[in-house]
């Protein structure tokens, strides 16, 4: 919602002038934000700074059509209120600060502040993963993935039962609130902002990952395919403390299959475009040294040097 | 008195060592409520104190007995990896024993001990410290509410430097953890478990009510204790 205000000539609409991948300085490349169509809220108009809010996204079905594995009243309170007030309160913590204009992605990451989190890392985190839990989730959902995403856990699990059983295991051993995760992981050892939790050579792997209160994948720059939230408001009107029957019940009857695959399409083809990238800056690199010459120079060579995409 | 299955197991493992010692080791048992599931209503419900007790508590005790059971064994065994490795699980089931038997006993009906204010010694020195117990009230629920995720807030004692604080710790992480000195008065469990079949998300009026069972007498005891 824009809220016009006097126009000040020394204020910058720094959510206009942004590119659209985000913060290379943060993170060394630029990522290109696959995430962000929906969570960014920046508007502007001649002559009027705006304030940039974010909406509270509802779930793509109705709050009782989970029913009856999850309840209706769990999504009235767990959407209606829980993230309505993670929403409500970044807005507010964000107005007239730097953070105000960016897409929610980018908050999250720079909130997350190599671990030293800020305050607004909880709710950005928050919103940002309610959002992508509700969208994991479909009516009539469960049964078994297809395709490549079934080839895929095959290699890296061994199996379909494997996987379910290491995912399981992680979401009920999450000490204290958390989330669990399948994600894709395509990157290096270095991730700049935070700790890896899975270093290793091998990429273009799927791992499973848990995090604790509103930490999520993102902050390792790896791909997240699909979340169960398992603070306790996720599931105590329903399943009290049975933790266990609750992550068996959402695996079994409402993991949306199709959301996963759809998102690890998208995943994979960062990770190639991220390949593509490295690929041409190591070229780049590679004529510089053979030219003799320090990157400032002029080189002569075919590639175009500019970062405009 | 509530009424529970209630054990004291002792369990000769039969380990041997190089010198041929038996170690004898003892697990830890669920404590009893001092009252009746029922007797903290309307404040806290009855389910809730059910499932606190019988189901979480408990599990925290099953848990960290086995993870006790496993590292004795990985001790005797010289099993370093493994010794480090069970750290976190008796951290958490541990942490959880400890924090929920300090939290029954901070707990009392209202007919009996709960809400009434603390005796003249801790009375004075949280008048002194605070201003006032309305005053600390406030602060204990701000540092509750302003908690994200899971843990406690605690009303602590330091018992070098004879000086009250308010205390957070994290999932179950017991007040010993913010500092060797610390000695619990009263915690309360910030846990959604704690509260969220009766108040929902309104984490605020559960600590808003909760001070109307809150049982003094007991943290007045362990205060004179330390400080007499």
């Amino acid at each position: 919602m824009a809220i016009p205000v006097a126009f000040s000539a020394s204020s910058s609409p720094t959510c206009t002038v942004l590119p659209r991948q985000g913060l290379p300085g943060i993170l060394g490349s630029p990522r290109p934000l696959q995430w962000t169509k929906k969570e960014r809220r920046c508007r502007r108009k001649i002559g009027f700074m705006v304030t940039a809010k974010f909406d509270l996204k509802p779930p793509p079905y109705a709050l009782n059509s989970l029913e009856p594995h999850m309840s209706q009243e769990t999504l009235e309170y767990h959407w209606g209120k829980h993230h309505r007030g993670y929403v409500e309160n970044l807005n507010k913590q964000i107005v007239g600060t730097e953070l105000d204009g960016m897409s929610l992605e980018d908050i999250i990451i720079v909130s997350y502040n190599k671990g030293d989190l800020l305050p607004t890392f909880n709710n950005a985190g928050q919103i940002w993963n309610h959002n992508f839990f509700w969208e994991s989730m479909k009516p009539g959902g469960g049964g078994k993935p297809d395709g490549d995403l079934l080839k895929l856990i095959e290699r890296d699990f061994g199996s379909f039962e494997k996987f379910v059983e290491e995912f399981k295991s992680a979401a009920a051993t999450q000490f204290g609130s958390g989330w669990a995760w399948l994600a894709y992981k395509a990157n290096r050892l270095e991730v700049g902002n935070a700790v890896n939790p899975r270093p290793s050579d091998e990429d273009k792997k799927l791992v499973i990952v848990k995090s604790p209160n509103a930490v999520n994948p993102l902050v390792w720059d790896y791909s997240p395919l699909l979340t169960i939230d398992v603070w306790e408001h996720a599931y105590y009107l329903d399943f009290q403390n049975r933790r266990p029957d609750y992550i068996s019940i959402f695996i079994e009857k409402l993991v949306s299959w199709d959301a996963v695959s759809s998102r690890l399409e998208i995943a994979k083809a960062r990770a190639a475009e991220r390949e593509r990238e490295e690929e041409r800056k190591k070229k780049e690199e590679d004529d510089k040294m053979a030219d003799g010459e320090t990157a400032e120079m002029y080189v002569d060579n075919e590639t175009d040097d500019s970062e405009v995409e | 008195m509530a009424l529970r299955r209630v054990s004291k197991k002792s369990i000769e493992l039969g380990l041997w060592h190089s010198h041929g010692l038996v170690r004898e080791f003892s697990t830890f048992s669920l404590p009893n409520l001092p009252y009746d599931y029922w007797a903290l209503e309307p404040v806290i419900m009855t389910e809730i104190m059910k499932l606190h007790h019988q189901q979480h508590h408990q599990s925290y005790v099953t848990n960290y007995n086995n993870a006790l059971v496993r590292l004795e064994h990985a001790l005797t065994m010289a099993d370093s990896p493994t010794i480090v490795r069970l750290q976190s699980a008796i951290k958490f089931n541990g942490g959880g024993h400890i924090n929920h038997s300090i939290f029954w006993k901070n707990l009392s009906p209202v007919k009996e001990l709960g809400g009434e204010p603390p005796k003249p010694s801790l009375g004075s020195a949280i008048d002194r410290q605070y201003g006032s117990l309305d005053a600390l009230i406030q602060k204990v629920n701000a540092e509750g509410a302003a908690l994200q995720g899971s843990g406690w807030v605690w009303l602590a004692l330091d018992k070098e430097r004879k000086q009250l604080s308010v205390e957070t710790t994290a999932d179950q992480d017991p007040l010993v953890t913010e500092g060797s000195a610390l000695v619990p008065l009263i915690g309360i469990d910030v846990w959604e478990h704690a509260y969220y079949l009766q108040y929902r998300d309104v984490k605020s009026n559960y600590l808003k009510n909760i001070w109307k069972v809150i049982n003094w007498k007991y943290a007045s005891e362990i205060y004179e204790k330390e400080c007499p």
